[in-house]
């Protein structure tokens, strides 16, 4: 069930937030233009789970594999190649939507628990070829000092190029969400079967989806390298896609703004607690078992729940 | 010609006896996993922090004792037990609550508790390695066939091996518990109405899917360095062993476990960079042929 923001209020508010995205650099320090370029990567990979995992109902475990194929792609046609930077940063998307098409191919003929569980597998064996090709991906160093075009080598430049491509993108995944084929997409989660029998193909719809969303968590990756000059084996590890799923969580993933939210909440929180205490995955942990127990819809869930009570409680899924 | 004909089946062979006793280790935790998975449906990524904090029982009860051989045994004794109380906390706090939500739910919640575990590890018994000693009987190596050395641990881990498949046999398909849960396995709402207290079943089960894993823990920490980190390879080894053998089928995972080790060993003989691909081939390879894995699922 989508339930998404509507109404002339959300819209007022949306335009708002646009405006203060815009205006930020103006007015704050460093450090948190840095934060914020983070909660846009962070969130338009969430917000590309979600493609699959709230609108296609795919158990996609670990996506932070096209997020760090995309940032290595992207580095390594700067570092390696002489090619332009508009290639460099498409190649990521590209490189991202190809693995993902490849996975696909062997995951999609099984379903849920099954395919979440090769696909996190299949993720670990691409991490384990990238931490272990010294020669061509640095290893387990990765790669540092990236050099970009000027114009988005400072911090600013590397936030507004940050927060118009993860624009861009997010009206690209809405607009899909709404088409057709998102329509289908999310008729398949609710009943693969019934979908089956009026004649949808199910398992080229899903790989459709995991391609986009593989795209689009490659064009993460990219941005990541735009906004941090460095990529490294981590970034394609399989408990940073874990935290990514809990990102969907917390914000709510039958909600499209839900990943972005939970995924601004995730990073405010890693850093505020990270300057108190080394045990911030201590923590997380705690938080991640509240997250679970009380708020199963997420933040954005539960908030529409409260402000709309109407509306909000003839919807209730199974568990 | 012939010598050096010899001296590579050597290796082979030494090879595949490395790859056999690291099978019994894979296979003891998978057993664990996929028993789990069979009957509780838990995508258990905590499993390898169980394994972990096996391991570093292992390390403060052998020190406890005196590291000596007597450490070694008490070790093999109380971490596993150690481990199962920790599960069984788990299990009762949270754990049942959620079993009617979705797999996807779960498998959040058992990540939550292995970066729970994970830094309470690291807050116990800091960030440094831990080496456990090879017990005095075990110290010192054997000869098998050809003049070939093995080290005589090796030895007891392959003995080791079929003796907890065979407990485990009892335990499935002798015991009571075992014959409840492989029935609540199929239907838990039928076994609850003929009133079974499907809850405890479950608990039961739980617990000792955990002590397989602090088990594994416990037997690997002498052959290995014992630090902060090595649940995290050991969960994706055991992913694919269960997927390979079918979720929830504990002769599965000894299949996958073997293919696993295996495939694992020869290969970093054969390419030593990537021999870490192998076994992720092998699994690619199987699922090509059977998709569900090599023995019947029970999902």
């Amino acid at each position: 069930m989508d339930k998404s923001f509507s109404g002339k209020g959300w819209g007022l508010v949306g335009i708002a937030a646009l405006i203060l995205l815009f205006l930020l650099p103006a007015f704050l320090p460093r450090f948190y233009i840095y934060l914020i370029s983070l909660m846009l990567v962070y969130g338009l990979l969430a917000t590309s789970l979600n493609v699959v995992l709230g609108y296609g109902g795919v158990f996609q475990f670990h996506h932070c594999v096209f997020y760090g194929i995309g940032a290595y792609a992207t580095a390594l046609f700067l570092t390696k190649t002489g090619a332009p930077f508009v290639v460099s940063f498409i190649a990521g998307g590209a490189a991202a939507a190809v693995l993902s098409f490849l996975m696909g191919l062997i995951t999609v003929r099984l379903s849920k628990l099954y395919f979440g569980m090769l696909q996190i597998s299949l993720g670990s064996l691409v991490w384990a070829i990238v931490y272990r090709w010294y020669d061509f991906t640095g290893g387990d160093d990765g790669i540092h000092g990236i050099s970009l075009p000027d114009i988005i080598s400072s911090q600013k430049g590397a936030y507004y190029f940050t927060l118009i491509v993860t624009l861009i993108s997010l009206f690209i995944i809405y607009k899909i969400i709404k088409s057709p084929f998102g329509s289908v997409l999310q008729g398949i989660r609710d009943n693969p079967v019934r979908s089956g029998m009026v004649g949808i193909n199910v398992k080229r719809h899903i790989l459709a989806a995991l391609i986009i969303a593989g795209f689009f968590g490659g064009v993460a990756g990219s941005l990541f390298v735009v906004v941090d000059h460095t990529v490294f084996p981590d970034m394609l590890f399989w408990t940073l896609s874990l935290e990514v799923l809990i990102m969907c969580l917390l914000g709510g993933w039958f909600n499209f703004f839900g990943p972005m939210l939970g995924a601004a909440i995730v990073i405010a929180l890693r850093t505020f607690v990270s300057g108190y205490t080394v045990y911030w995955a201590l923590v997380y942990g705690v938080v991640m078992i509240f997250v679970i127990f009380f708020l199963p819809d997420g933040v954005l869930g539960y908030l529409q729940e409260k402000l709309q009570p109407a509306k909000g409680k003839a919807v209730t899924k199974e568990g | 010609m012939d010598a050096v004909w010899v001296l590579f089946s050597q290796k082979v062979l030494s090879q595949i006896l490395v790859g056999l006793s690291r099978t019994t280790i894979l296979f003891i935790v998978s057993s664990g996993m996929s028993l789990i998975l069979g009957v509780l449906r838990i995508p258990n990524v905590a499993h390898g922090s169980l394994y972990m904090i096996g391991a570093f029982l292992a390390y403060s009860i052998s020190r406890l004792f005196g590291g000596g051989s007597q450490g070694f045994w008490m070790a093999l004794l109380l971490a596993p037990l150690g481990v199962a109380i920790l599960s069984l906390i788990a299990e009762r706090a949270l754990f049942q609550h959620l079993y009617k939500r979705e797999h996807l739910m779960l498998l959040l919640l058992t990540f939550a508790l292995s970066l729970i575990f994970g830094d309470l590890t690291k807050l116990v018994w800091g960030a440094e390695y831990k080496s456990v000693p090879v017990p005095q009987v075990f110290q010192g190596f054997v000869t098998v066939f050809a003049g070939l050395p093995l080290p005589l641990y090796n030895l007891f881990l392959l003995a080791v091996g079929p003796v907890v498949a065979v407990l485990l046999w009892l335990f499935v398909n002798k015991t009571k518990i075992g014959k409840i849960s492989r029935a609540a396995a199929v239907d838990r709402e039928m076994v609850s109405a003929v009133g079974i207290n499907v809850s405890l079943v479950f608990a039961a089960v739980f617990v000792v899917g955990c002590l397989l894993a602090g088990l594994g823990g416990v037997l690997v920490a002498p052959t290995v360095s014992v630090t902060l980190g090595m649940d995290h390879t050991l969960i994706m080894e055991t992913f694919l062993i269960v997927i390979m053998g079918g979720l929830g089928n504990i002769w599965g995972a000894l299949i996958g476990a073997l293919i696993f080790g295996l495939s694992q060993s020869l290969g970093i003989m054969i390419w030593p960079q990537f021999g870490i691909i192998f076994p992720y081939l092998a699994v690619v390879i199987v699922l090509m042929i059977k998709p569900t894995g090599l023995l019947k699922s029970t999902w």
